[in-house]
């Protein structure tokens, strides 16, 4: 883990709230989803979102006081303080299946490569940026992480210690 | 197996416990309810060529017995874990509801927390502690790929357990999965015993009794506190227990189990312990071909 701060604080809920203008507000979190990936903002509903760090956002579905000193708070979740937000593989496979934009089905071979952590040239005519991966599992579609489309090139964004030859 | 021998006067049939303890046993998986359900898993190891056996009393887990979990689809994507049978027991015992505040005293590597959440229906909050950070990393791991948004982990002494950090609330249950002589799990690890010792079932029995007490501490009247251990010696089971009953407010009760067990032992060797140690269960290898288990439920009283 590069980043050794363990206290998490709460996102604030709107701009009113902020005080770091450089913090990311649970109103921005819920319409990145909705815009980039067509996540409904009701799938947070129930949840709370925390930073730890710089710009590293994690969800959770208790309410502690804030900020609390735990050394970990749910799941990773998003990636902000760069200029474009990245979701975490975990997130997009336990929400990925609400997206209806900015989503790009693999067959099995590519999704296979895809999770050995290969970039590979392919053809998208939607948006350049950071993609759902979704491939078919046990006969439905299912998200299996996040990719980076530019260049005619997807690349794998799957983390080292998670890559795979499945 | 030698460490194995002074259990002869409370293990039925011996020879068979001793012949059972020394057979390997092979990998079983827990489906991961929080992204897939028994259903989807079954089809995705066999689309995977994965053989996969059912356990009959828990619907939710596989035996495999040709393959260790890693390197396929459903593990990939969460679905499954790896986790033996005997090791599900805790969890399903304290029978945690949605929506429940619940304290996983000793939680790495995280099977169990993640079981409790998915009991929970990734609702409600676990609280998982160990005192160990390289074992809190995989703890971290196995919660992500697993996908629970319930999870708190943290850094401490379960003896020593804060309430601070979350305001100070209680719980409404709590899962004490002790650090032990790991005696049970012989059959995955034959060198288990070769560092067997006396001295160290003694001294961590006094680890064991001050993290199950500081559970009833921190867990609400009328809330449920499941004691476990994976090992056989009654230092670290039976006279935990019976060290509880004296210092905390908490009663042993009675719980079901669909897997054949034996009783709590009430005396061993010098001692002799509380009656109601009787209702703890102890899970041996030649009852139902898997590894060796402890698992005791207490209710919490009123002071």
């Amino acid at each position: 883990m590069s980043d050794q701060s363990t206290e998490f604080t709460r996102l604030p809920e709107s701009d009113d709230e902020r005080e770091d203008p450089e913090r990311a507000t649970r109103e921005e979190v819920l319409d990145f989803w909705q815009d980039r990936f067509g996540v409904p903002p009701e799938t947070f509903e129930e949840r709370t979102f925390w930073e730890r760090g710089a710009g590293k956002l994690w969800l959770y579905s208790g309410t502690p006081p804030s900020p609390v000193d735990t050394e970990g708070l749910g799941m990773t979740f998003l990636r902000t303080r760069q200029e474009h937000w990245k979701p975490t593989l975990e997130a997009v496979q336990r929400f990925g299946d609400r997206a209806s934009k900015n989503v790009i089905h693999l067959g099995e071979e590519a999704a296979r490569a895809f999770v050995a952590g290969e970039d590979r040239e392919l053809d998208w005519d939607g948006d350049w940026g950071y993609l759902v991966v979704t491939h078919d599992l046990a006969g439905e579609t299912e998200p299996v992480g996040v990719g980076l489309y530019v260049y005619g090139e997807l690349r794998s964004q799957v983390p080292k210690g998670r890559r795979r030859d499945v | 197996m030698e460490p194995l021998d002074r259990y002869r006067p409370i293990v039925d049939d011996f020879e068979a416990f001793i012949d059972a303890c020394e057979r390997p046993l092979p990998s079983a998986v827990r489906v991961n309810t929080i992204k897939a359900t028994v259903e989807r898993v079954r089809t995705a190891l066999a689309d995977a060529g994965i053989a996969h056996t059912p356990v009959d009393w828990h619907d939710g887990l596989f035996v495999l017995p040709e393959d260790s979990p890693g390197a396929n689809w459903p593990y990939f994507h969460g679905w499954i874990h790896g986790q033996e049978e005997v090791s599900a027991i805790p969890a399903t015992v304290l029978d945690p509801r949605p929506g429940e505040r619940v304290w996983d005293a000793c939680a790495a590597p995280g099977s169990k927390t993640t079981q409790l959440a998915a009991l929970m229906d990734d609702t409600g909050e676990v609280v998982a502690t160990d005192n160990n950070l390289g074992r809190i990393s995989a703890l971290r791991t196995n919660t992500e790929r697993l996908g629970a948004t319930t999870v708190a982990v943290t850094h401490e002494d379960g003896r020593n357990h804060s309430l601070k950090p979350f305001g100070g609330e209680g719980y409404d249950r709590a899962l004490v999965d002790v650090p032990c002589s790991c005696e049970g799990t012989v059959r995955k690890n034959p060198d288990t015993l070769e560092d067997w010792s006396l001295s160290h079932v003694e001294g961590i029995s006094g680890v064991q009794k001050g993290v199950l007490k500081r559970a009833v501490e921190v867990t609400e009247a009328g809330g449920t506190v499941v004691y476990s251990t994976c090992t056989f010696a009654p230092e670290e089971n039976e006279a935990v227990l019976d060290y509880v009953l004296d210092e905390a407010a908490c009663d042993i009760v009675e719980y079901d189990l669909p897997l054949d067990h034996a009783p709590g032992v009430t005396e061993w060797q010098d001692e002799t312990y509380d009656p109601s140690v009787a209702d703890a269960k102890r899970i041996y290898p030649h009852h139902n071909d898997t590894g060796g288990f402890f698992c005791a439920k207490l209710e919490v009283r009123a002071e």
